[in-house]
């Protein structure tokens, strides 16, 4: 799932300034980590109101991130849209760019900070799973990926600098070289370690289009 | 026969060698590193200049190894991947080779969030296991990572690497010291040793695997100067192993630094016994002053011609 987080209200708002403003949201990643969906847009709208900011309609899209189902949805709501000067999207930064596509006149407004690609670990817990590197290579490390999980992307760690299976950048952290060796010694496949794993090749990070 | 640098020639010829470090000034003022590079001529064999220690912007290590090479000193010019991407660190490992420096030390570097510029996108491109392969294949192979041929001159370096006995998990660290090995590393100097007990296990494992016969083995002392030092590494300095002995023989000694010497030419001491011991590598940044004197004192003065 693709992870946000709200912006802080006081940014919203001087972005926003005078407003008219119309609201969008998204009913997928945004709604899940409780930052796009329906509850959150109204409680944005009414916040902003109590601000004296006029707030012409809003809406929550299904998914942000759907260019067609943004045409259809957005167009049943073509008068709130018209009457807004603003759009503020309360989705991922590619709901916010697909909004963006569609509303050419209006000033586009990111509410939100997108921040990884993640697990649900609770309903109020998210982790950083994926860095979206264009070739997986979790075969290689039983499951767990360094290049994401490694603040130094290490693919022939550990670095030293761990301390009881902890990251020396954060105490908060497991260091996933830690974890990738006992993974490994569990399933009796350590000889994987001593392979060096070449450097990456990141051209395949650089597709901007995929068509089926 | 034909060595890259004088360290390579001495240490293939079986001599105890000594190096040290130069932490380059957080400014543009060549003589920082010239005062401290006269303090220290004469005390060791060839001397680290250290590439943006704990991530804080300084001069540039090559610019720091030059000026040694101006002043008729070895320098080991040391290199992170932590600001550079494979193109950045193959360029200037051609201009440091066209310049004179025949020794590279290759780190994956400390994060940048523990330096002054915590707000920089850390690079990381390659980590140090692949810079050494990348080094290596340009020298012996003649060929950038990518495969695309060197046209000219082959860079003609001694290649070294760190190696951390007191890292997690402990059981992996020799197999990592293989794997460096495997990629290129000709030398080693180890994180500084407080417990010689569980360096001494390390070795052990070193030995009996035959590593010891692949890779020269530096190992590595760090003077403490103040039980706050001593604090900063016990509990602090990530990879770093402090017993709890050393600990209180600071905390009770009424000359703290005079203790911390002599611990650090008891830790040589037992060092330079060891089998596979093939140097020490000294460290004392910001106390610089220290070193001709524990040099002289550990027996190893004077330096080899």
């Amino acid at each position: 799932m693709i992870v946000t987080k709200q912006k802080n209200f006081q940014a919203i708002l001087s972005a926003v300034g005078s407003g008219p403003v119309f609201i969008a949201g998204c009913n997928e990643c945004a709604e899940l980590c409780g930052t796009g969906g329906e509850n959150q847009v109204l409680a944005m709208k009414k916040a902003l109101e109590e601000k004296n900011i006029q707030v012409t309609g809003w809406i929550v899209l299904e998914p942000a991130c759907h260019l067609q189902n943004d045409k259809r949805l957005l167009k049943s709501h073509e008068n709130e849209i018209d009457r807004a000067k603003k759009i503020l999207v309360l989705s991922c930064g590619n709901g916010a760019q697909t909004v963006a596509e569609l509303a050419t006149t209006k000033e586009i407004i990111s509410g939100t900070d997108t921040l990884f690609l993640g697990e649900i670990v609770r309903a109020n817990e998210f982790q950083r799973r994926c860095s979206l590197c264009g070739e997986c290579l979790l075969d290689s490390f039983g499951g767990f990926c360094p290049l994401t999980l490694c603040p130094k992307s290490m693919l022939n760690g550990p670095c030293g600098g761990s301390s009881q299976g902890k990251c020396e950048i954060s105490k908060e952290l497991e260091c996933v070289w830690d974890r990738i060796y006992q993974e490994l010694k569990k399933r009796g496949n350590l000889l994987g370690l001593t392979v060096i794993q070449k450097p990456k090749d990141w051209s395949n990070a650089c597709e901007m289009v995929r068509r089926i | 026969m034909n060595y890259q640098s004088n360290l390579e020639k001495f240490l293939s010829e079986g001599k105890f060698v000594i190096t040290t470090e130069i932490g380059p000034p957080k400014g543009a003022d060549a003589s920082k590193i010239r005062d401290k590079a006269m303090l220290l001529k004469g005390s060791a064999d060839a001397f680290n200049i250290t590439d943006n220690q704990t991530a804080v912007v300084r001069l540039s290590s090559l610019a720091g190894s030059v000026i040694l090479l101006q002043m008729g000193m070895e320098p080991i010019m040391q290199m992170t991947c932590r600001d550079r991407n494979r193109i950045g660190l193959q360029s200037d490992v051609l201009g440091a080779a066209a310049l004179g420096v025949r020794n590279i030390l290759v780190l994956t570097g400390d994060h940048q969030s523990f330096g002054n510029h915590p707000a920089a996108k850390g690079v990381f491109d390659v980590d140090s296991i692949q810079l050494l392969q990348i080094i290596k294949n340009m020298r012996d192979a003649g060929i950038f990572q990518s495969g695309d041929p060197l046209l000219a001159e082959r860079p003609n370096v001694f290649l070294g690497a760190a190696a951390n006995p007191y890292a997690d998990p402990f059981e992996f660290q020799v197999e990592r010291l293989q794997k460096k090995i495997d990629a290129g590393a000709e030398f080693i100097q180890t994180q500084s040793v407080y417990n010689t007990k569980k360096f001494v296990r390390w070795m052990d494992d070193v030995h009996s695997q035959g590593l010891d016969k692949k890779v020269h083995i530096l190992a590595g002392v760090t003077p403490l100067k103040s039980v706050k030092m001593t604090e900063r590494m016990k509990f602090h300095v990530p990879g770093t192993d402090v017993p709890d002995t050393v600990y209180e023989r600071m905390k009770h000694a009424s000359d703290p630094s005079k203790e911390g010497f002599l611990i650090a030419l008891e830790i040589i001491d037992e060092l330079k016994g060891l089998a596979g011991i093939r140097g020490i590598h000294i460290t004392a940044l910001f106390w610089e002053e220290i070193i001709p004197k524990l040099v002289n004192e550990a027996g190893f003065i004077p330096r080899i011609k």
